[in-house]
């Protein structure tokens, strides 16, 4: 097998030498780095209804219709018109392409009833049909579904595996990118006749099991010569678009960041996140049972409709009424926002489906309604479907489903008391932005905290603060920090009660010691009057006297002249009072 | 491969098998079936047999119309119903049972 090959159609390849043919099946391309090996053959082999029949078809269809490579189907199990009928369950129209001479299907009736061996053949048959088939469209592409059958229908293995390697070597030597299904063989076998030996290039397991009552469909690329491919086993899905494998590790993180800030709808979370956070981003809001995650979800849509923005809410547990009426209670009107068309409101129940399901159902519905805001309450409920290592690779991928479109997601996630403060589904790491609800129980009630854990990218607040639903929807108060540490609901109240009372104390004895104050100033001021009145009344004595002694003076004035009247001729005489004086 | 039709011998309103022998150009096999087909049907059915040989290299698109995957392959179109034996027909045994031609010796 020659390494080189200068076909025309080549893609991106792990190395140079190897050429890819796109199968244009959603997701496997990425896998493979481009596909299927160019020009070579490829088995696909899996259980009964696995879908190989439809990988088959889709890998013609998709290069009749998209990559302008015809093919050639040759069928051995299914009739054209049941074919016909199988790819319209894809979206394909087996017919039309035929019409157009983009596409030709040979089935053929193989009645192992009606057939005996004898001597030598070959299949000579087949190559002729098949030879004429690819000649007719100038075919590029070949799917051989199955060729097993022939093992059984003509009892000569050995001639059917001598002509199975001629038939590869052909479609090699064409250059016939093949695709030839194969059906699971037991225990350790890839397929029933052991073709797997034979077809070396690149070999595809189907898988489909139940597990737990639910079904899930694996792909695993076992071998692809010359080239690097996921080995990993990928969920993927049959839809009504075609088949969808889901690489685990797929986008490479090359989703842009928005510096827009968009509101939570609740201010002082807002606040709390530097205003919001990014758009874009992935908020995870967990707590436990009834710490109100939904309606806190519920808000952010409220906000981001009011904005005039596009919204999905998908919920796991409520059906749409059911969250409308109970929002309305909380005082957040969703329901004008559903009938303004901004809104929609899926439930469905995580158990519905099988993950992979699931994930293509979002983006569908991610699709129909391009939220700019996209909510899912609640993620644990997932972990009912699968196991927490697919879970969490579903979370991740349908993280990357929401970024990769620019859309802010609001996750809820339900923590069970008591657990430790890690998300049930191991998603911390893939969010942007978590906000922690808690219960607190003191006093015989419970109340609620909010956190924010973390904000990347963000200066948020370390601050707690109390969460409070009410009809007017929803409040963040400062949590009241007391002696016994932060205190919300009645103790709150008790808490802020009693400093109002050691307040009014206070201002009491304030008022007291300024009434004694005042009080006492009366006083003094009665004193200072009565002091001030007595120092008058003393005065005024004190000028009695003076006039008096004045009146005294001119009276002894009188007596001395009457006296020196009366002791010299001619002067009148003196009171006797005046004489001791005069002694 | 007995499973299907009860291994009623085909009395057949003129007792006349048609048959269709596909082969893909003069290769060894071809030619040994052409002969092994004459020499069974000398020996069994003397004067009530038709053989048509169809080479599909020269009529390829009768393969597909024909349902002929394998060569060679002889085609028993009459008497009902369709019989396939693939293979150069070197095993008369086997080419006996296919034709159902065996009314000797199958019946228990």
């Amino acid at each position: 097998m020659s390494a080189s090959n200068d076909r025309p159609i080549a893609t991106l390849s792990a190395r140079p030498g190897i050429t890819k043919s796109p199968t244009g099946i959603k997701g496997f391309d990425e896998l493979t780095g481009g596909g299927l090996p160019h020009g070579r053959p490829t088995l696909v082999t899996g259980g009964a209804g696995s879908g190989k029949t439809l990988f088959g078809l889709e890998f013609l269809v998709r290069g009749a219709q998209d990559f302008g490579e015809p093919g050639v189907l040759l069928s051995f199990e299914e009739s054209s018109a049941d074919l016909a009928d199988n790819a319209a369950s894809l979206g394909f129209d087996l017919p039309a392409l035929e019409a157009d001479g983009r596409l030709v299907i040979d089935a053929m009736h193989i009645d192992p009833a009606e057939i005996i061996t004898t001597g030598d053949f070959d299949l000579d048959g087949l190559f002729i049909r098949l030879a004429a088939a690819v000649q007719q469209v100038g075919a590029k592409r070949v799917v051989l579904d199955t060729i097993e059958v022939l093992f059984a229908a003509l009892d000569n293995d050995a001639i059917v595996r001598a002509e199975f390697t001629r038939l590869l070597r052909w479609l090699k030597g064409q250059g016939l990118t093949t695709v030839i299904t194969g059906e699971r063989g037991r225990e350790g076998q890839l397929t029933r006749f052991g073709i797997e030996e034979y077809v070396t290039d690149c070999v595809v397991v189907l898988d489909h099991r139940v597990r737990d009552e639910l079904a899930t469909r694996r792909l695993r690329i076992v071998k692809y010569r010359g080239s690097s491919h996921g080995t990993n086993e990928y969920p993927f899905l049959i839809r009504d678009r075609g088949l969808m494998v889901w690489p685990l590790t797929q986008v490479a993180l090359a989703y842009g960041a928005s510096d827009e800030r968009v509101s939570l709808g609740v201010p002082r979370l807002d606040e709390m996140l530097s205003g919001g956070v990014y758009r874009g981003s992935t908020v995870l809001i967990s707590g436990a049972a009834g710490t109100g995650k939904t309606t806190l979800a519920a808000q952010a849509v409220e906000a981001a409709c009011a904005r005039g923005e596009k919204a999905l809410f998908v919920s796991f547990e409520e059906s749409p009424e059911q969250i409308l009426r109970n929002m309305r209670s909380v005082g957040i009107d969703l329901r004008r926002w559903v009938d303004a068309g901004l809104l929609r409101i899926w439930g469905e129940r995580a158990t519905a489906f099988g993950l992979e399901a699931h994930l293509d159902g979002l983006e569908q519905l991610l699709d129909d309604v391009e939220p700019s805001v996209a909510v899912l309450d609640a993620v644990g409920s997932l972990t009912h479907v699968g196991e927490g290592a697919e879970v969490s690779s579903l979370m991740s991928r349908e993280l990357d489903l929401l970024k990769t479109r620019g859309i802010t997601a609001v996750l809820t996630s339900l923590i069970h008391e008591g657990q430790p403060e890690s998300s049930s589904t191991a998603v911390s790491s893939l969010i942007d932005t978590w906000v922690l609800l808690r219960n607190t129980e003191s006093d015989g009630e419970r109340n609620r905290l909010l956190f924010v854990i973390k904000s990347r990218g963000t200066a948020h607040s370390n601050q707690v603060r109390e969460f409070r639903m009410s009809s007017d929807g929803i409040t963040l108060l400062d949590v009241v920090v007391g002696p016994q540490g932060i205190l919300t609901g009645s103790a709150r109240a008790r808490q802020l009660a009693e400093t109002e009372a050691a307040e009014a104390a206070r201002s009491a004895a304030l008022e007291q010691r300024q009434r004694a104050y005042e009080g006492r100033a009366a006083e003094v001021e009665v004193e200072i009057a009565l002091l001030r009145e007595r120092l008058a009344s003393q005065r005024a004595e004190l000028d009695g006297l003076a006039t008096e002694s004045l009146r005294g003076e001119s009276a002894r004035t009188a007596v001395q002249e009457s006296v020196a009247l009366q002791r010299e001729p001619g002067r009148s005489p003196a009171p006797s009072t005046e004489n001791e004086r005069g002694a | 491969m007995t499973g299907d039709a009860p291994a009623t011998p085909s009395p057949d309103p003129d007792g006349t098998y048609h048959m269709r022998l596909y082969v893909a150009g003069q290769s060894p096999k071809s030619v040994r079936a052409v002969e092994n087909l004459r020499r069974v049907c000398e020996e069994h059915l003397p004067g009530r047999y038709e053989i048509e040989l169809v080479d599909l290299l020269e009529n390829p698109q009768l393969a597909r119309s024909d349902e002929i995957i394998a060569v060679p392959t002889l085609v028993r179109k009459l008497p009902e119903p369709l019989r396939r034996i693939i293979g150069d027909l070197s095993d008369t045994e086997k080419v006996l049972v296919g034709l159902q031609l065996t009314k000797d010796r199958v019946d228990p």
